[in-house]
C-alpha cells in the first residue's frame, strides 16, 4: 500500500479513479483511448512505470478486456476503462469474465448513443451495464458516483467487492462527472479482508491441484448449477452490498430518484422546492447493481408518490417501478442525451411543481 | 528393464477427445516433452482458445486460462505482464487465429510479447463441423466452400508463418508438419526451440503446425497425412522463417 497524503487535492473525476486505482493496488491497466475518458489511461500511462506496474495501450476495446481477464486470471488487481461504444465491445469479455468468476474493474464514462452518437453526458448506458450487457444472461456490480470524492472512493471500493465476490465491477459515471473538477480527500486503502486468490493460475508445484479458469460448462447439469451457484450470490450481494443516499426524506411528499450527475441537479432543485415550501426528498442509488430495493420499498410505504429522473429516455425506472410499493406511483422525467440536453435545476424544479401531489 | 518411452509428466494420463488420425495429440505431446525437457511444467501457464483444442486443461497437467475466440494473444499478454516469471503459451486453431482473433495476434506479436504461440493449422474450422478458414487451400471444398474456395471472392490463405516473421517484434517464427516421422522429429526440435525463446527472455515466438482433420476433410488418417504432403506443404513451405537468436 503505498502512503495516501489525507491533503485535499483539486482533479477531475477521471483522475480521481486512476488515483484510486494505484492507491487500491492496481498494478496493470490496459485500455484504449476514447472520450471522454482519456484522461484515465493518459494518467496511467505516466504513473504505472514509476510504481512497477504495467500499462498497456491495447490494440482494441476488445483487446484490453481480454488482456484484464488474462491479468485478472492470473490473480492481481487490474483495470481498463472506456464509454459506451467501448463497452459495447468489451461486453464479449465481460461476459467471459463473469462465466469465469473473475474480478476485474471497468469503468464507463458514458457519453451519448446509439452508435458514435456524441461526447456529452449520458446515462443512457444504465441498462448494459446493469442487465449483464453480453450473452448468457449474468449481471455484475455497478457503482455510480455521484461526485469526484465518489469517483475515488467508489473506485477503491471496486476493486474490493470485485475480489469478495468475484465479479466483474463497473464503475458507471459520464463525462459530468469525469471531466469536472473537484476536491477529494485521497483516502487511504481501507484493510478490507479478503479471501486468498486460490484460484488464480500461478504455475503449479508439485502436489498442488491444477487451476482453471474457465466458463464451459458441457456436463448434465454444470451449467444450471454455475447459475443458481451466481444467483445465490447475487442474492447475497442484494443483502450486504446495496448502498444509497436520502435526502430530505423523512417528511417528504414527492421523492425524486436519481443516479450520478442527474441527481446532483435534482439537489439543487430540491432545494429550490424546500425553500418554496414543497416536502420533496432525494433517493439515489450508488449501487446499480445491486439495486437498493429495500430503501425503495420502505420509503414507498409512506411516501406514495417518486419522480424518476434520468438523462436518459427512461431506463432505470424499470427497477424503480419493480422496487416501490404497489400502491406507489412513479412519474418520469428525462432527456435523451446530447447535446444541449443535460437539464438545469430550474428545469427540474418546474418538474417538481408539476409533480407535486396537489392535496398538500 | 530401461525404460524408452513414456507418457510426458506435463500430460494427463487420459485418453482425449480428438478423432482418429488427427495431429492435435501428437502437438500436444510435443508441447508437453518440451515442458518436461525444460523442466518448466510447474512454471507454466496455457491459454486455451475456442475450437478443438479448447479441452487443453483437460490433457496438459498446467495451469490454464481459457479464452474467448480469437482472444488468446490478449489473455496471454495480460496474464504474463501480470506474472513476468510465468511461461506462457497460446495454443490456437485457424479460424481461431487468423480470422476472428487476427487482431490479437498481429498486435501480441508487433508488442514482441515474451510469449509462445503454438498455431495448428488444419485449414478448417474442425469442432463447428469442417467450415472454410482464413487457411482453406484454393479451391478447397469445405461445407461452407461447396464448390472450392475461390479466392476471386474469398480472398487466398493466410501465410501466418510467413506474415508474423516480417514484423519487428517476433524474433522466432517457424512452420513445421508432423504428417510422417521425419516432419515430427523436426517439429519437436522447432517447438523446443520456440519455448527456448521463451525460457531465455529472447521475445514472442511462433511456431504454425500443418495438421490433418482426417474427419472433416472426408479422409481416412493416411490419406489425410498424405495430403498434408501433396497440397499443404506446396502451398505453406515447411521450415524457419525467423530466427533473430540463432537459437
Amino acid at each position: 500500500m503505498q502512503t495516501a497524503s489525507l491533503e485535499k487535492i483539486f482533479v477531475k473525476g477521471n483522475e480521481a479513479v486512476a488515483m484510486a486505482a494505484l492507491e487500491a493496488g492496481c498494478r496493470c491497466y490496459f485500455g484504449y483511448p476514447i472520450t471522454p475518458q482519456s484522461d484515465i489511461p493518459e494518467y496511467l500511462s505516466r504513473e504505472l512505470p514509476r510504481l512497477g506496474g504495467e500499462f498497456i495501450q491495447a490494440e482494441s476495446e476488445i483487446g484490453a478486456i481480454n488482456m484484464l481477464l488474462g491479468a485478472s486470471a492470473a490473480g492481481v488487481r487490474a483495470m481498463t476503462s472506456s464509454s459506451g461504444p467501448g463497452i459495447s465491445l468489451k461486453q464479449e469479455g465481460i461476459s467471459y469474465m463473469a462465466g469465469s468468476e473473475l474480478p476485474g474493474v471497468i469503468v464507463d464514462i458514458m457519453r451519448s448513443g446509439p452508435g458514435l452518437g456524441g461526447i456529452d453526458a449520458s446515462q443512457a448506458d444504465y441498462w448494459q451495464a446493469t442487465r449483464g450487457g453480453g450473452h448468457g444472461g449474468y449481471r455484475i456490480i455497478v457503482l455510480a458516483p455521484a461526485s469526484v470524492q465518489e469517483m475515488y472512493d467508489l473506485t477503491m471500493l471496486a476493486f474490493d467487492l470485485s475480489d469478495i465476490y468475484r465479479m466483474p465491477t463497473m464503475v458507471l459515471a459520464d463525462s459530468v462527472i469525469g471531466q469536472m473538477k473537484e476536491s477529494v480527500t485521497p483516502n487511504p486503502r481501507p484493510d478490507t479482508v479478503l479471501p486468498a486468490k486460490d484460484w488464480a493460475v500461478r504455475g503449479r508445484e508439485a502436489g498442488e491441484v491444477q487451476n482453471i479458469v474457465k466458463s464451459l460448462y458441457l456436463g448434465d447439469g454444470e451449467m444450471e448449477k454455475f447459475h443458481w451457484k451466481m444467483q445465490a450470490r447475487y442474492q447475497e450481494l442484494a443483502e450486504k452490498e446495496c448502498r444509497w443516499e436520502e435526502v430530505q426524506t423523512a417528511d417528504a411528499e414527492l421523492i425524486i430518484t436519481a443516479f450520478g450527475s442527474t441527481a446532483r441537479i435534482a439537489k439543487t432543485a430540491i432545494s429550490m422546492a424546500r425553500d418554496a415550501g414543497m416536502k420533496v426528498g432525494l433517493l439515489r442509488p450508488i449501487t446499480l447493481f445491486p439495486f437498493p430495493k429495500k430503501a425503495y420499498a420502505a420509503l414507498s410505504g409512506r411516501c406514495k408518490l417518486f419522480l424518476d429522473i434520468e438523462l436518459s429516455t427512461g431506463q432505470m425506472i424499470d427497477d424503480v417501478r419493480l422496487a416501490i410499493a404497489r400502491d406507489a406511483e412513479v412519474s418520469f422525467y428525462g432527456r435523451p442525451p446530447g447535446a444541449g440536453s443535460l437539464p438545469t435545476p430550474e428545469e427540474l424544479f418546474e418538474q417538481i411543481k408539476k409533480n407535486y401531489p396537489a392535496h398538500v | 528393464m530401461k525404460q524408452v518411452f513414456a507418457r510426458p509428466e506435463s500430460l494427463k494420463d487420459v485418453a482425449t477427445h480428438f478423432c482418429p488420425g488427427c495431429n492435435h495429440g501428437s502437438v500436444h505431446r510435443l508441447v508437453a516433452e518440451t515442458l518436461d525437457e525444460f523442466g518448466i511444467r510447474s512454471e507454466t501457464i496455457g491459454i486455451a482458445s475456442v475450437g478443438c483444442s479448447v479441452f487443453l486443461y483437460g490433457y496438459f497437467d498446467v495451469d490454464v486460462i481459457e479464452s474467448p475466440h480469437g482472444r488468446a494473444p490478449a489473455v496471454a499478454t495480460g496474464a504474463k505482464r501480470a506474472r513476468p516469471d510465468r511461461i506462457v503459451f497460446t495454443y490456437q486453431g485457424d479460424g481461431d487465429l487468423a480470422a476472428i482473433g487476427m487482431s490479437e495476434i498481429i498486435h501480441a506479436a508487433n508488442r514482441g510479447e515474451d510469449i509462445t504461440v503454438i498455431f495448428v493449422n488444419n485449414t478448417t474450422y474442425g469442432m463447428t463441423g469442417g467450415q472454410m478458414a482464413p487457411t482453406t487451400l484454393p479451391g478447397q471444398k469445405t461445407s461452407t466452400s461447396p464448390y472450392g474456395r475461390d479466392i476471386s471472392k474469398d480472398g487466398s490463405p493466410f501465410k501466418m508463418a510467413e506474415l508474423l516473421a516480417n514484423l519487428d517484434g517476433v524474433a522466432f517464427s517457424a512452420r513445421v508438419a508432423l504428417n510422417n516421422p521425419k516432419n515430427v522429429l523436426n517439429a519437436k526440435k522447432l517447438i523446443k526451440t520456440a519455448f527456448r525463446y521463451q525460457v531465455e527472455k529472447k521475445g514472442f515466438s511462433f511456431i504454425e503446425a500443418l495438421a490433418s482433420c482426417p474427419t472433416n476433410w472426408g479422409m481416412n488418417p493416411l490419406d489425410a497425412n498424405q495430403r498434408v504432403t501433396d497440397e499443404m506443404i506446396p502451398y505453406f513451405p515447411l521450415g524457419v522463417y525467423k530466427n533473430t537468436a540463432n537459437l
